[in-house]
């Protein structure tokens, strides 16, 4: 049995490739996790009872997908839909490994198909057409089955009048997919589009890291865009601008308070808040 | 009468085409090497014909022959990452080449604002067959100093504002939009970022995905991601045959993959994103052949053949009615995506 549980943490620049899926943390095995922000030292149980977020600092560590919704919707209102929804190999991708066996290893590691969960559920009483990346799987990368999870998520709240939510939690395009991944962009947009229509709120919420193709599309259009403390969001990966422009990159760049701090993002908004909040903005705009 | 802006554009593009064509042995790729040394082979014997000293007539036709023979060879079989290389090719014709052939009475449209011009996409008004539409084109430079102007090709939010600007007032005055992409990426710096390059693109994917006028990109370069989506959601997406478009480019997929970006060519073929590759796979929908030997050894005929197919593909939009463009434009978009239901 381990005393110390430390989920490795992923870098967003890491992600497209997906060569570092976690592998899902062994629950129940550690009684201790380490903090990431301040280094500290807590019970797991604290931890997991504070939804991932530092009982100690408030770092926001990384929540897995189930647990997202789970925070947010109201207990056993949540009913998975598209799961049948199986990713496919269009381009016949070969890098180090195969795509195929890539997907297949990442499903068999996280129990999931591809990087997107998204159904039916409640808030307070309230139901919304809702969606959640899983960053645990490739890096939530986009391609061809996230796409049109996604832009099923805003069909479902276009012919049944509701609104949609979607938590990003991405490192962009999955360039395995290639012009596949690229054209996802323009199918959520218009799948959004069309859901306009029927003036419901659609609320995003960025988490760390949202950045690449889901950033320049769906995820920065909604009609309200929030983020979690600290995350990062931004359209090029700090790695490249820094080997483009040969220099570091200011302290806090592309994090959620510079993104706020430009205009550019409606609120952060904790964790243990997001529930309530998001509550709120069903009742202001619904 | 045309415009002031018009005759710089003219003048700017007639100077990059004789920049094309009288410059063109300046750059060689690698693959194409064996051809010139073959065509200067036989300007030489008709200088000295022409003096003539001697008749080399038989010996020139024939080796006319050869290089015919040779040029299809070589273009008969090129790589993904061969490909690659002329559609970046430094003679190309850029989009300002295009709008100098097949556009009258332009008038730019500078502004986004908000913040600042962006040269790396040139966009306005003009005739297309004496029809009034809403051109813009992604931009490249020829000089070194032309590219700091042009920032290489790669758009700001300022750009995409630009023309999202642009999207506005064609659908207001029921313009067609022509639109030819050539960009190595959206541009990733910090001022682009503080000032939300990814909503400036997201933005114009919902606009352009909504617009009930006509719409045709033409790739006629390089298509590197969200930066040339950012305005290609149109109707109809044609590619010059020697054109690339895709989610990434090669060296930033081969610097990710590999952490490498040298393996580019295994990552061109590996990302299947030419023309034809887009043809096969239904995203594309026509392929626009170039002058033999790519679109540099003769950008007035490729220029030709664009037209044409924009002329056709125009026509075939114009005989929609808005909300039939609007749907149609919607199917096209939201069926794209390969996957399987099932356990």
């Amino acid at each position: 049995m381990a005393w110390f549980s430390k989920t490795k943490k992923l870098k967003a620049s890491q992600s497209a490739n997906g060569k570092s899926s976690p592998q899902p943390a062994a629950k129940g095995e550690a009684l201790w996790q380490k903090c990431d922000g301040c280094g500290e030292v807590a019970y797991v149980q604290d931890w997991e009872r504070h939804w991932n977020v530092c009982p100690l600092c408030g770092h926001h560590d990384r929540l897995p997908v189930r647990r997202r919704l789970e925070l947010v919707l109201d207990p056993d209102s949540f009913e998975e839909l598209d799961a049948e929804l199986v990713p496919q190999d269009p381009l016949g991708f070969v890098d180090a490994k195969k795509y195929k066996d890539r997907l297949k290893s990442t499903a068999k590691n996280t129990g999931m198909k591809d990087a997107f969960i998204s159904g039916g559920g409640r808030i307070d009483g309230r139901p919304v057409s809702i969606g959640s990346f899983a960053f645990e799987f490739m890096g939530g990368s986009m391609g061809s089955v996230v796409g049109e999870k996604v832009a099923r998520v805003f069909d479902r709240a276009y012919e049944r009048r509701l609104p949609a939510i979607v938590f990003s939690s991405t490192g962009g395009a999955r360039m395995q997919e290639g012009i596949f991944s690229l054209m996802q962009m323009a199918k959520t947009s218009a799948a959004l589009n069309r859901f306009r229509s029927v003036k419901k709120p659609y609320v995003s919420v960025m988490l760390h890291p949202t950045t690449g193709g889901v950033a320049a599309s769906f995820a920065w259009l909604g009609d309200v865009v929030i983020a979690e403390p600290k995350a990062l969001i931004g359209f090029a990966g700090p790695r490249v601008i820094e080997q483009t422009l040969r220099e570091k990159l200011p302290p806090g760049f592309q994090r959620s308070e510079f993104l706020l701090e430009h205009g550019m993002i409606d609120a952060i908004v904790k964790r243990p808040e997001m529930r309530q909040r998001l509550s709120q903005l069903l009742t202001l705009l619904a | 009468m045309r415009s002031a802006s018009a005759k710089n554009v003219k003048s700017e593009s007639e100077r990059a085409i004789s920049a094309a064509t009288m410059a063109r042995p300046a750059y060689v790729i690698d693959f194409e090497r064996p051809l010139i040394a073959l065509e200067s082979k036989i300007a030489e014997l008709k200088q000295l014909s022409g003096g003539a000293a001697a008749d080399f007539g038989d010996e020139i036709l024939k080796l006319e022959k050869k290089a015919k023979k040779l040029q299809a060879e070589i273009f008969s079989d090129l790589s993904r990452w061969q490909i690659v290389q002329l559609a970046r090719h430094p003679n190309r014709p850029y989009f300002l080449d295009y709008l100098g052939l097949l556009f009258t009475d332009f008038f730019e449209i500078e502004g986004d604002r908000r913040f600042a011009a962006d040269h790396a996409l040139v966009s306005g008004f003009a005739l297309f067959d004496g029809e009034p539409v809403v051109v813009m084109g992604q931009q490249k430079g020829r000089s070194t100093k032309d590219n700091m102007y042009r920032n290489f090709g790669m758009m700001r939010p300022e750009g995409y504002r630009k023309a999202r600007r642009l999207f506005d007032l064609a659908e207001r005055f029921r313009r067609p939009v022509i639109i030819f992409i050539d960009t190595p990426g959206a541009y990733p710096g910090i001022g682009a970022e503080e000032r939300g390059q990814a909503e400036a693109i997201a933005v114009n994917l919902e606009v352009m995905s909504s617009l009930s006028v006509p719409t045709i990109s033409v790739v006629i370069g390089e298509g590197a991601s969200g930066g040339a989506l950012g305005i290609g959601v149109t109707s109809r997406i044609l590619m010059l045959q020697y054109s690339w478009y895709n989610v990434i480019s090669p060296e930033s997929c081969s610097s990710i993959l590999y952490r490498d970006a040298t393996k580019a060519q295994k990552s061109a073929e590996a990302l299947k994103l030419t023309a034809k590759d887009l043809k096969s796979f239904g995203i594309t929908d026509e392929i626009v052949p170039e002058a033999a030997g790519g679109a540099h050894r003769d950008p007035a005929e490729t220029a030709a053949n664009v037209q044409a197919a924009v002329r056709r593909h125009l026509a075939e939009l114009k005989q929609l009615s808005p909300e039939q463009i609007v749907k149609d434009r919607y199917l096209k978009y939201r069926a794209m995506g390969i996957f399987t239901a099932g356990e």
